[in-house]
């Protein structure tokens, strides 16, 4: 794998044109990635699910060079009709369009980045990888005191023309202070059998407000990683939404850096699974200054031999004094060979906080289903509407009306 | 001068030290020694070809490092691995036999050897350093058929069931410090229930560590035969000392169909002093097999001393019905360290596993509660819940809550549930208004939140376990 590495790197260096700078940022990564290698089980993060094999199971051997310099159209078929947006169009990991038709243009900055954040984490060498082989970044800074008027669509699309391959994608959003951002990430994936590694900076200033919703519905082989990074400065707040269900595997990793007080950071996910998929969601929610506040919502409806995995960890720095810190997972396992694993984790050095998590995991609740056949529906239907119920809790933390609205019609929960 | 020493002792009640000249094997871990230690203990073959598959094993081992509290590395080969007080070449018939200056050292733990057995009703095995020193109440036990007795004694004399049962539910090949158990261990108990019989006593086991460098080496057995009962209760207090002690027993239950055993523990090892220094490192492998239908194993314990405890006393319910239960209450106060919980093993059908862990942490310490909940694809309507609360006393303490939880079978239910929290402003200034001081306002309120766990253990422990919960937070309020 090293010499493919070396030799697709070099080849997608020589057909781009980055800077000497860039470059050698690039080289570092790549260097990094090659000493680390796929993260496996032996780390902790990844205990529950292995990439390096899950790659080499349904993969097998990778392709890492991917050409932006091909041309793709845009189908605008694939546009959400019901609500006005301003859209990015991302095509195999390369920016298509960026259209910000709803905006005062002069409240936006639209930039490519030179310098990327070196993220030294050898825990994580996916990250590395990113860095070594993502196209330009494209960064997005919302001016001071400016709000979206409208949801911004994030289209990121995979189309028949990439398979076997890795693809890397990268963005940046800055939100100055007191600007706010609606950002709905909806995949559209019409490839199979690709490794697509994502990673979403957010820089929140002081009382910015950002709202997240990562939608993965349609059904498809590929496997993916997806790394948000939100740092917080005092007052601002953060809204993710996390709704995973079509890809083969997939693992959300959000983490969110609370470093101004009264800053809080909201994190809600949905897996429904079935077949053989394999779903991960992984929240990390550092408490780093005083008076911040986190909540963790996720809920899991597992069928089939599928398996769902929740890792969080809430972390509470010795000077993030009266913290409030929230972590809820549940899941209904419908198949005897459905699987769940939680990892709920609390890592405390302050002691006027209040933090608290449960977990639990088991059956749908055979008394309520007889009572609803009781009632003359059919036991199918009774499942049915106790699963919509026990997701619907968590669709219903989304505090945008309009793309709750949205999104509960793409899910098909009402 | 003297008031120099009494103001040493002040810190730790227990910390004092017996001047038995002590009968050591050579220093360094090796295979000499391993023949050293089964040659001077009698063994047969088979035992020492045991350890030495044990020792081979441990030469591949590393030692694991994934634990929240490090420690500086320990040198293997600077350790004793055999010392015996000398007088005890020849063992004692009975206890007038014993070493007065020993006999005075249990005197001053308060252990029941002499008068206090027959008032409290205890069996005692007690282990001074690494030989057991008298064997009593053996007349009671004998009657009803269960043996109790150190494991050297076992290993002469029950043979069949030492060989049947050693190593079954902690293999040699397991983790580095069971291993290292395995190749060089001492002296423990070893108990055997036959059928039907209902212990009529608390049998209970002081360890006492005692010669500088001495890396205790305990191994125990337990084996609840169809439809026994036995309570089992451990505690411990070691002397003052500077260096650290490495202290890494086994502990191996065993019960067979409708048996249930109850295993305590009050552990008080030497903490180390207020600055960190010194201390016992309590890597302790505890292990319970619920083998036989119905059967049943629960752990209690009380966690307030050594250094840097390491342990999770776990439960496999490999029988169907089987329950396993876990009480912990876990107290680190100035430099102490804790990493410890459970796992519970579901393989048996309709397995119940309960977990209430209780965690407090004050001074500069670090305490983690570290779970392993796993159901598997056999074990149908099983159950688990898990509760484990966290109390933090200061800013420069901390405490973390790590649990695993794997849900293989849809048919059952896992509830997790984890709090931290301080001691309220509010209980405290009601407290206060009514008379008490601060201090003991934190001691009550602090009993009040173990209180699911104290209610647990059996009378004679429960007693000391408050008062220890007390002793142990002094001078972390304030």
């Amino acid at each position: 794998m090293e010499q493919k590495l070396k030799t697709d790197f070099d080849k997608f260096i020589s057909t781009s044109n980055f800077s000497n700078q860039e470059i050698k940022l690039k080289k570092q990564a790549l260097d990094n990635f090659l000493k680390n290698g796929f993260p496996s089980r032996k780390l902790e993060n990844w205990k529950f699910s292995d990439i390096n094999q899950i790659i080499q199971k349904n993969i097998g051997e990778l392709e890492f060079y991917n050409d932006y310099n091909v041309e793709n159209k845009i189908n605008d078929d694939i546009f959400i009709k019901e609500i006005e947006h301003n859209k990015i169009v991302i095509i195999n990991g390369k920016v298509e369009r960026l259209s910000f038709e709803y905006e005062e243009s002069d409240k936006i900055n639209l930039t490519t980045l030179d310098n990327f954040n070196q993220n030294s984490n050898d825990d994580n060498s996916l990250l590395s990888l990113n860095n070594s082989f993502s196209n330009k970044i494209h960064n997005i800074l919302v001016k001071k005191n400016y709000s979206f008027k409208k949801p911004l669509i994030i289209y990121q699309i995979t189309n028949e023309k990439v398979s076997n391959t890795n693809i890397n994608f990268q963005l940046n959003f800055e939100l100055e202070e007191n600007s706010s951002i609606k950002i709905i990430n909806l995949s559209d994936d019409n490839s199979e059998k690709n490794f697509i590694n994502n990673l979403f900076n957010f820089n929140l200033s002081k009382s910015a407000i950002l709202k997240n919703y990562k939608i993965d519905k349609k059904s498809n082989t590929n496997i993916k990683y997806d790394y948000s990074s939100i740092t917080q400065k005092e007052n601002s707040i953060s809204e993710t939404f996390i709704f995973s269900s079509g890809s083969e595997y997939i693992k959300n990793e959000v983490s969110c850096n609370l470093e101004g007080q009264y800053s809080s950071a909201f994190i809600n996910g949905i897996h429904l699974l079935s077949k053989n998929k394999h779903h991960e969601i992984r929240t990390n929610t550092n408490h780093l200054y005083e008076n911040t506040k986190s909540y963790q919502l996720i809920k899991s409806v597992i069928d089939d031999s599928s398996k769902s995995v929740y890792q969080g960890k809430i972390y509470v720095d010795s000077k993030a004094q009266k913290t409030d810190g929230y972590q809820l997972s549940k899941a209904v396992l419908l198949n005897e060979q459905a699987e769940f694993n939680a990892k709920p984790e609390l890592e405390i050095y302050a002691d006027d906080v209040k933090c608290s998590h449960g977990s639990a995991s088991g059956s749908l609740d055979e008394d309520s289903i007889f009572y609803l056949m009781s009632r003359g529906l059919d036991q199918k239907t009774a499942k049915e509407l106790l699963i919509s119920g026990f997701l619907l809790d968590v669709v219903e933390k989304i505090t945008d009306e309009e793309i709750k609205k949205l999104l509960k019609n793409m899910i098909g929960l009402s | 001068m003297r008031d120099k020493q009494i103001e040493n002792l002040k810190d730790y009640k227990y910390g004092f030290s017996t001047d038995i000249e002590s009968f050591k094997a050579p220093k360094g871990l090796n295979e000499e020694v391993i023949r050293f230690i089964s040659n001077i203990k009698k063994e047969p073959d088979w035992l020492l070809q045991w350890r030495l598959k044990a020792f081979e094993r441990l030469k591949v081992l590393k030692e694991p490092d994934w634990q929240k509290p490090k420690y500086p590395k320990i040198d293997y080969q600077d350790l004793y691995y055999y010392s015996a007080p000398k007088s005890f070449k020849e063992k004692p018939k009975n206890l007038e036999d014993l070493d007065p200056k020993l006999l005075e050292t249990y005197k001053k733990l308060g252990i029941p050897l002499q008068e206090q057995k027959r008032l409290n009703g205890i069996a005692v095995d007690a282990v001074f350093d690494s030989v057991s020193v008298a064997t009593t109440f053996k007349d009671t036990l004998t009657e009803k058929g269960i043996i109790f007795c150190s494991i050297s004694e076992a290993i002469q004399k029950y043979p069949d069931l030492v060989r049947k049962y050693l190593g079954s539910v902690i293999p040699i090949t397991d983790h580095f410090f069971a291993t290292l158990n395995s190749a060089v261990f001492t002296d423990g108990s070893f108990v055997y229930i036959p059928p039907n019989v209902k212990c009529p006593m608390e049998l209970s086991t002081y360890f006492r560590i005692n010669a500088s460098d001495t890396g205790q080496f305990e191994r125990t057995l337990i084996i609840a035969d169809k439809g026994s009962y036995v309570s089992y209760l451990e505690g411990c207090t070691a002397p003052m000392r500077d260096e650290n002690q490495l202290h890494a027993a086994n502990v191996e239950l065993i019960a067979l169909e409708d048996a249930e055993i109850k295993y305590s523990t009050v552990q008080n090892w030497y903490p180390g002093d207020k600055d960190g220094k010194g201390g016992i490192y309590n890597f302790v492998t505890k292990r319970g097999l619920c083998k036989g239908k119905n059967s049943k194993i629960s752990w209690t314990q009380v966690e307030t001393g050594s250094a840097i405890t390491w342990k999770y006393p776990s439960c496999i319910l490999k029988g169907d019905n089987s329950i396993g239960e876990f009480y912990s209450i876990a107290i680190t106060n100035n430099h102490q360290k804790a990493d410890t919980g459970t796992k519970m093993i579901h393989l048996g059908k309709n397995t119940k596993s309960k977990i209430i862990s209780k965690g407090i942490s004050a001074g500069k310490s670090d305490m983690t509660y570290r779970g392993l909940v796993d159901i598997s694809k056999n074990a149908s309507n099983s159950t688990n819940y898990t509760q484990c609360d966290s109390l933090l006393m200061g800013n420069k303490c901390g405490a973390h809550t790590v649990p695993y939880i794997k849900n293989k079978n849809s048919n059952s239910n896992i509830a997790h549930e984890a709090t931290t929290s301080k001691i309220s402003e509010d209980q405290l200034h009601y407290c206060q208004q009514r008379g008490l001081n601060q201090e003991e306002a934190v001691g009550l309120i602090v009993n009040g939140f173990c209180k699911e766990v104290l209610q647990q253990l059996p009378m004679e422990f429960a007693v000391e376990a408050q008062k220890l919960v007390g002793i142990s937070l002094e001078g972390s309020v304030g």
